[in-house]
């Protein structure tokens, strides 16, 4: 049917929907700063030691190596994918640089690069299964979770190996005073790689290759993208996050054992939920992540101080991710 | 009579036990607008994906400017000069327009900023996507920032096609392009397609819409069962003809 | 070459076969290398299902049985679940044990969810021994052999109490864990504030007890309890643990911690904090960490016996085997008394202990 129109087209415009709606959509990472905002402020009206420097102090010292882990599985999930054997590759490659540097006497910087490089291979594993055997993440993570679990108990058969004082290793838990505030080396590095991750999905090629592949693979694919290679080098990224991590943890702990909470990757999964990242793929920002282990802390921390049962923590973490599913529900409904 | 620019003799190309194509010829010829009309199950999207790189045919052979192409994927068709707008569309709804413009062909800054930290240029991306998008005639994409998803269909339609324009340097070929478009906005998109022919590149048009292809092509390729079964034009042959033809009910 | 149609099948088929492949080899060798006899000894199978492989109190429970085991002749498989609250897995390798014609189970449970498995596996015939943790109801188990938790942690608290000489105390509670109630965690808790003196509120759960009062142990004074955290037993729990506790109350002075990792963990985050003067109990009695108490970070532990808890929970299977007679709990008694012990360099008097130099030879690992 041509029209007789002038050379220029005019093309309908539909509502966004709410407001609200269209910006949360366009600022993923607006809803989890808020609720960590009032929650700080919350607890502080509680006890008012909560945002003392030496709590604040703790509170980022604490959440060091989940953060870090939730960063790998940030770039993972924003794939689409999932990674479940988070914190059984952690566990492992800080074994593997203990071991290396303090049980076999390698120098220990050797044993850092061989335990990072470690940490590549576990990223390569999980990244071949997903390209090469096309095994969906959720699969064969789960797989590899037991994998490296039993790898990781076996090499280390019950040890637990204490760095030298001033051993490299330890080097992550090395304290950065300002005054009454101080943090560690550790914390800095998560914030470090927050920021050169952040940079990378923000302002690259390679970020907005990421999006794409997560938001829709085969649109990606056709549009020029080489999707399998590029879901590797997430893998081989978050891999290499891990692998820092496992070296933040003996930092924090001042030794590497096995015995580390068992729930790492779910804690890791709920940080990047809560932070406001699709679990759908496409969808949100490392910022967000940083923002929903912070929240995660702070509920921890916050509940503690305020006396409350440790049950009320999990029952606040359950539901703040519950709310956070939902609202990313809500906001992609801003679709035509 | 110039070579074609692109050309296919004998494709053929099977899904296990289906046959999709069984020998197909094509033929491109410069600055005219093909339109590939046929049944469900004739070929014609099969045949699309091997001239677009998106799958290679079993046998054939196929040729870009008279040279013989092989075609492993989709970059190696759009590093040679063929933009493909796919029934799909292949945009990616959460990023914004100048991003879906440039996706795999992202541009860096100039200097270390570009080479070495790898540095996106999307202030110059999104000047270019604007301009591009103009060129078109596109009005109402008024913020060149807002993210795909938000847009109609027939704006995300004038987004893949604003793409195909920008970076088609020998081919466009679209794929069904009105195939999900209310009446309006179909004739709008014509109008797309049009101000395209202007810049005088050579497109391929896939479907259904009768009216659509007898008021652009300038030649008709009609597939049926996995072969080309003629090729006609809408001066010599009516809509009538042309479905018969598609349905077998009569010869070319 | 896209892996569509037949590529993309046969590749699905070759990644199964690897698979399967995979999985075979792995049964096989776990076959060839479980056990804790020479391997060639058949007859009497006996199921060993620990809390987890990561703490060293387990590996070091492990290696005493298959000594004992090799020693009897006896096939021993060796298990365990993920953490400290994982009773699935242990639910599935009691089936399996059922299932693998297994003489008898040696568990040392983590939590109440395994009672029904274990009646199921008394039913089919095999002996269930208990260790380090005693079952709730005691007769989910044909006997069990545990340290008196209830006596470490009053040992503890007596030692506790004695060494306060009346001073205040400002007490932080570690204890394992929070979404289950089990024997350990609460008879260990309570042991503590009975030693100390203090009104345990409620005889079933943790964290029941009046928050600030006075204490009748030792000289008697005030208390007041600063905080109550859950550390799941681990180094890294008990670290987070004491540094939240300190951050809601720095002049805690009194830590009791529901093992040494735990107290590890804790005295790290002390040491950090740069606090001195803090006095941390614990119970474990690990050889590896009797440096702590000999350099006051852990001011005293109460000892267990682990080694002694599987050897004889190997031999009463073994018994069992032999004579055909069940293994049973003294008359009276929910459980065999292993035996504790105070290992500590700062003796207080009325509260008999021995010195961690003393302990080198009594402890495990």
């Amino acid at each position: 049917m041509t029209t007789t129109e002038p050379t220029t087209t005019e093309l309908p415009t539909r509502r966004r929907g709410s407001p609200i709606q269209a910006l949360l959509h366009s600022h993923p990472s607006l809803g989890p700063l808020v609720v960590l905002i009032l929650a700080a402020i919350v607890f502080d009206l509680i006890n008012n030691r909560f945002l003392n420097p030496t709590n604040l102090s703790i509170m980022l010292q604490q959440v060091a190596v989940v953060g870090l882990l939730a960063l790998g599985q940030t770039v993972i999930i924003l794939t689409a994918g999932i990674d479940l054997s988070v914190g059984a590759a952690m566990i492992l490659v800080q074994m593997l640089m203990a071991e290396l540097a303090i049980a076999d006497g390698m120098p220990t910087v050797l044993a850092l690069l061989i335990g990072l490089v470690g940490a590549l291979a576990t990223g390569l594993v999980n990244g071949l299964l997903v390209t090469r055997f096309r095994v969906p993440p959720f699969i064969g993570t789960l797989g590899t979770l037991g994998v490296f679990t039993a790898i990781g108990l076996k090499y280390a058969n019950g040890q637990t190996l204490t760095p030298k004082p001033g051993s490299l290793l330890l080097w992550t838990g090395q304290p950065i005073e300002f005054g009454s505030f101080h943090i560690t080396v550790g914390v800095l590095l998560m914030i470090l790689l927050y920021l050169l991750l952040g940079y990378a999905l923000g302002r690259t090629a390679w970020g907005k290759h990421v999006y794409a592949v997560g938001d829709d693979a085969e649109a990606a694919r056709l549009a020029g993208i080489r999707t399998a290679r590029l879901l590797l080098s997430v893998y081989l990224v978050a891999g290499l996050v891990y692998g820092i991590a496992a070296w933040v943890q003996i930092g924090r702990v001042g030794d590497a054992s096995t015995d580390i909470s068992s729930t790492l990757n779910l804690d890791s999964i709920t940080a990047v939920v809560i932070g406001g990242v699709s679990l759908f793929g496409g969808r949100g920002l490392v910022l967000g992540t940083l923002f929903g282990a912070l929240i995660v802390q702070v509920f921890q921390n916050g509940l503690a101080l305020a006396g409350v049962q440790d049950l009320y923590q999990q029952l606040a973490e359950g539901l703040l991710v519950i709310a956070a599913v939902s609202l990313d529900r809500w906001i992609r409904k801003v679709r035509t | 009579m110039s070579s074609p620019v692109l050309a296919a003799t004998g494709l053929t190309k099977s899904y296990g036990r289906v046959e999709a194509l069984r020998g197909t010829d094509f033929e491109l010829r410069p600055g005219e607008v093909l339109a590939i009309i046929g049944d469900n199950g004739a070929g014609k999207s099969t045949l699309i994906k091997c001239l677009s790189g998106a799958t290679t045919p079993d046998t054939g052979t196929l040729l870009l400017d008279g040279e013989p192409v092989h075609f492993r994927d989709p970059q190696q068709a759009q590093a040679a000069g063929i933009e493909t707008v796919y029934q799909t569309l292949a945009v990616t709804p959460a990023l914004d327009i100048a991003s879906n413009l440039y996706l795999g062909r992202e541009q860096r800054k100039k200097g270390p900023l570009g080479s070495i930290l790898r540095l996106l240029d999307t202030a110059g991306m999104r000047r270019e996507a604007e301009a591009a998008v103009k060129r078109l005639g596109i009005a109402t994409l008024q913020d060149i920032t807002q993210t795909v998803e938000t847009l109609s269909g027939g704006q995300r339609q004038a987004v893949a096609v604003a793409r195909a324009a920008a970076f088609g340097s020998k081919v466009v070929i679209l794929d069904e392009p009105t195939a999900a478009l209310g009446v309006r906005e179909s004739g709008q998109v014509a109008d797309l397609i049009k101000q395209l022919r202007e810049s005088g590149l050579p497109i391929v048009l896939i479907s259904h819409d009768m009216p659509l292809v007898f008021e652009l092509a300038d030649r008709i390729h009609v597939q049926r069962l996995g072969r080309r079964a003629a090729v006609i034009t809408p001066a010599t042959h009516s809509m009538e003809d042309a479905v018969a033809i598609m349905t077998g009910a009569r010869a070319a | 070459m896209s892996g569509v149609g037949k590529t993309g099948v046969s590749r699905r088929l070759a990644v199964s076969a690897c698979a399967a492949g995979m999985a075979i080899g792995l049964i096989a060798l776990s076959a060839c290398s479980g056990g804790g006899s020479g391997g060639s000894a058949s007859g009497t199978k006996v199921a060993l299902i620990l809390k987890e492989f990561t703490n060293p109190y387990w590996i070091s429970m492990e290696n005493s049985a298959k000594a004992e085991a090799t020693k009897l002749g006896v096939s021993l498989d060796v298990t365990a679940g993920n953490s400290d609250d994982d009773t699935s897995s242990q639910i599935n390798q009691i089936d399996q044990a059922i299932a693998a014609g297994d003489k008898g189970i040696i568990i040392a449970l983590n939590g109440d969810a395994v009672n029904s498995a274990l009646q199921q596996a008394k039913s089919a015939g095999l002996v269930v021994v208990a260790v380090d943790t005693p079952p709730i109801p005691a007769s989910a188990a044909d006997v069990t052999y545990a340290t008196d938790n209830t006596q470490a942690g009053t040992l503890d608290g007596r030692w506790m109490a004695a060494k306060l000489g009346g001073h205040s105390a400002d007490i932080a509670m570690l204890d394992d864990l929070a979404n289950q109630v089990i024997t350990v965690d609460v008879d260990r808790d309570h042991g503590f504030l009975t030693g100390m003196g203090i009104p345990v509120g409620n005889p079933n759960v943790n964290g029941a007890e009046p928050t600030s009062g006075h204490y009748t142990g030792g000289k008697g004074g005030s208390y007041s309890i600063a905080c109550q955290q859950p550390t799941n037993g681990s180094q890294t729990g008990g670290q987070s643990a004491m540094e939240t506790c300190l951050s809601k109350d720095p002049n805690i002075n009194v830590v009791y911690a529901i093992n040494e990792p735990a107290a590890q963990g804790a005295a790290h985050a002390l040491s950090a904090a740069g606090k001195s003067g803090v006095t941390v109990v614990a119970i474990d009695g690990g050889c590896g960490n009797l440096s702590f108490v000999a350099n006051g970070q852990i001011g005293a532990t109460a000892g267990q016996f682990p080694g002694k808890m599987a050897v004889e929970g190997v031999d009463a299977i073994a018994n069992f085997a032999k004579s055909g007679k069940k293994p049973t709990n003294q008359a009276g008694q929910d459980f065999f008394n292993t035996g504790t012990q105070l290992y500590t360099d700062s003796a207080q008097p009325g509260v008999p202990s021995i010195t961690s130099g003393a302990a080198a030879k009594l402890c495990w690992g």
